[in-house]
């Protein structure tokens, strides 16, 4: 470093040019995944597999109007969620986190809400689920989650409870990583020491633009050391990596020790949603390519490998994934709109009274068109 | 909340304590230290609030006091102090963030359109968002560029945000107070011109006001209506005076609620004085004074005597401080305003 002419004892802040990065923390080791978690993953995954191949099926038969698919990233999904305890924890997902919301227990029917256009963000109680609503834009809860966590920090006033802080968890993917939240977001969190986990789904697309021109060197996690902030890269498409990885990023941000961000390295292997077109952006090959071996064959493979589970019981776990589906699509049938009057009473706590005129007079003009459709 | 309340006194409390000689700034300061000493939830954040109290110093001494976990500085970045302030109001916290400058509210605009002032919706009304951003607003100080701006057109037009604007010191004081009490997000537009005005400020002494809602006559008057708030009411206020010389009996009604508008009071004023100019300092375009003469002309079409008339600031870009009392509406540009409404003939 050029120093000024003046040769002095306390060179001020200018010596801190060459002062030794702080080395990122180290990751605490957990308990590797047990063969009874493994044939819960799969119970989990292929719950989700179906489901997310039903409600394909039900844009195409018209009960719903739209959806974006998670299909692939079932074990970054199921893997991610189970590392986390939703009674004390909090879950910021995106519009894609099927999979997370079914292992977080999110009612199936109230999550599907959101693609019935029944509702905007769902019709579960996120309050008491601990499962943030759905989120629309694009890297628009990394920093609500960020908020949670800090909250918690002041909720302890600065000690660090027996049992750890509580979590939270947001997800984003490449394509957010872009947004200047993120980075907002891990320079608050980094900052704040906030108890939060940053869950990266690099699944290799954000709707037709390609990682590689999406983000800068490649690598999402790599952008952690520039705030501090331990990272881990894993594969994304086997469950137990997800599990362990995340479950050493909760351990971390549970001890006080701040953010971690997990960057899962998984595929889209669906379109972006059901009015998207890949075959504009990416050949068949080039998927079949990408995408390698399915998360859930390879568990599977696993399992029956390591005796886990046995293949009757694997194909039960198929059978009851397949049942569930259909129950979800009997309740999705009967889900009627909700009544027009929600659209002005949810919009404050303590409503206004030109709202409340607004809503009257909705109701007044309502009312008689319906008396002259009946007359 | 109802719109109905008119309060014809500055005073909005009952005198339980001593009035106090205050600025507005030494108002609201006095407001936050309330609130934070009476509601545990409340945290005071943002960019350089903590250490040096803000800019303008409305949070000077907070840190010291209430500690600097609970009135903490934040990096420089707007949207993440709008977005952290959602997350803390997830986890129970009632924080009262501070932008900087009205015109640095921008970078955090998809937080507050689309996350704060929609959260209580999307969730159905379990996460709500008890959030009151601060925001020195409006121009006169002959500051930079983006440090003069009125968003008030902007905040009310998005659904779910409730807007004020106080005027003087007791308002100041009044309204961060109810602001702070209520449970849904509130843009608090301080007049930064207005900061170092002294008023007398009557403390709460632990009575809160029940008249917060709605807007307030600030002088009555008989001939006509000047609608106005934040920095424009002790203007409008000083060309009555004026005007009274000329035996006009000029109303002020300082609307202080942008958002929910008190339709009520100015039905009530406008109906005696059958009158009207409504003064912002906000561009004339779609700014929120159409929005007070369509108010006005569907609640008094049959007395008004006249068009509701608009005296605001121009279309342009905020100008240098060289020329801003030229944007501002000053007294002279009020009171032509004002004679055009008196001699407007009908045909
Ligand atoms: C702020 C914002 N900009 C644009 C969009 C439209 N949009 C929705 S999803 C998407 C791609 C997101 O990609 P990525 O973050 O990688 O998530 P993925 O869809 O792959 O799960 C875009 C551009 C949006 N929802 N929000
Ligand atoms: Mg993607």
């Amino acid at each position: 470093m050029q120093t000024s002419g003046q040769s002095t004892t306390a060179p001020g802040r200018g010596a801190l040019a060459n002062a030794p990065r702080e080395p990122l923390p180290q990751l605490p080791v957990v308990d590797p995944v047990t063969p009874g978690e493994l044939v819960e993953l799969y119970r989990l995954m292929t719950a989700v597999r179906h489901l997310d191949r039903a409600a394909i099926s039900w844009q195409r038969q018209g009960i719903i109007p739209a959806y974006a698919p998670e299909l692939g990233q079932e074990a970054a999904q199921v893997g991610s969620a189970l590392a986390v305890d939703t009674r004390r924890d909090f879950v910021f997902p995106t519009y894609r986190e099927l999979g997370v919301a079914r292992a977080c227990g999110v009612d199936m029917v109230e999550y599907m809400a959101t693609h019935k256009a029944t509702w905007h963000g769902g019709l579960w109680d996120p309050a008491a689920a601990h499962v943030a609503p759905i989120q629309a834009v694009v890297a628009g809860s990394v920093l609500h989650a960020v908020g949670w966590a800090h909250g918690q920090t002041l909720e302890a006033r600065g000690e660090l409870p027996e049992d750890g802080y509580n979590v939270a968890i947001t997800y984003l993917g490449d394509g957010a990583s872009s947004q200047g939240d993120v980075h907002e977001a891990m320079n608050f969190a980094a900052v704040f020491k906030a108890p939060v986990v940053f869950f990266v789904q690099n699944n290799g697309w954000a709707i037709s633009v390609p990682t590689e021109k999406q983000v800068a060197g490649g690598s999402v996690s790599a952008r952690g050391a520039g705030y501090g902030i331990p990272a881990l890269k894993v594969d994304g498409n086997d469950p137990a990596a997800v599990l362990t990885a995340t479950r050493r990023a909760v351990a971390h941000a549970r001890a006080g020790h701040g953010p971690v961000l997990v960057e899962a390295m998984t595929y889209r292997r669906g379109p972006h949603a059901t009015s998207d077109d890949p075959g504009r952006y990416r050949t068949l090959e080039e998927e079949r390519a990408d995408a390698g071996a399915d998360p859930i064959g390879r568990l599977r493979e696993r399992i029956l490998a390591e005796g886990a589970a046995d293949t009757a019981a694997l194909d039960a776990a198929e059978a009851a994934a397949a049942a569930e589906a259909e129950q979800v699509r009997e309740g999705v049938l009967a889900l009627g709109p909700r009544p027009g009057a929600e659209m002005f009473d949810l919009v404050f706590q303590e409503t206004t009274d030109e709202l409340e005129r607004q809503k009257a007079n909705w109701q007044e003009e309502t009312e008689s068109r319906k008396e002259s459709e009946d007359a | 909340m109802p719109d109905t309340l008119t309060t014809p006194d500055a005073g909005t409390t009952e005198a339980t304590t001593a009035p106090l000689e205050l600025s507005l700034q030494g108002a609201l300061n006095l407001a936050l230290d309330e609130i934070l000493a009476e509601n545990p939830k409340a945290l005071v954040l943002g960019e350089d609030v903590g250490t040096l109290g803000g800019v303008f110093r409305v949070t000077s001494g907070l840190a010291a006091k209430h500690g600097s976990e609970r009135v903490f500085d934040t990096p420089l970045a707007e949207s993440g102090i709008l977005g952290m302030s959602i997350g803390l109001a997830m986890a129970g916290f009632h924080p009262i963030p501070e932008v900087q400058f009205d015109g640095f509210a921008y970078p955090a605009v998809n937080q507050i359109v689309c996350q704060l002032a929609r959260m209580n919706y999307r969730s159905r009304g379990t996460l709500p968002m008890p959030v009151t951003l601060r925001v020195p607003s409006f121009g006169g100080i002959r500051a930079p560029e983006h440090h003069g701006e009125s968003l008030e057109a902007l905040f009310a037009h998005v659904p779910g945000l409730k807007v004020v604007s106080p005027s003087d010191p007791q308002q100041g004081y009044s309204l961060l107070r109810a602001a702070a009490r209520m449970a849904d997000p509130v843009i608090f537009m301080e007049p930064k011109s207005r900061y170092w005005q002294k008023g007398q400020v009557t403390p709460e002494g632990g009575a809160p006001s029940s008249k917060l809602s709605g807007a307030r006559i600030a002088r009555p008057g008989r001939h006509l209506t000047l609608v106005a708030w934040g920095a424009m009411v002790a203007r409008c206020l000083q060309v009555a005076e004026l005007a009274a010389e000329d035996g006009i009996d000029v109303e002020v009604l300082d609307l202080r609620w942008l958002k929910p508008i008190d339709g009520d009071a100015l039905a009530a004023s406008v109906g005696k004085t059958r009158r009207a100019v409504v003064v912002h300092e906000a561009p004339r375009t779609s700014g929120l004074g159409a929005e007070v003469a369509q108010v006005i002309t569907e609640r008094c079409f049959g007395t008004l005597k006249a068009p509701v008339e608009r005296v605001t600031g121009f279309d342009v870009p905020y100008p240098s401080g060289d020329l801003e009392d030229e944007y501002i509406p000053n007294i002279d540009r009020i009171l032509f305003g004002i004679q055009r409404v008196l001699e407007y003939k009908r045909g």
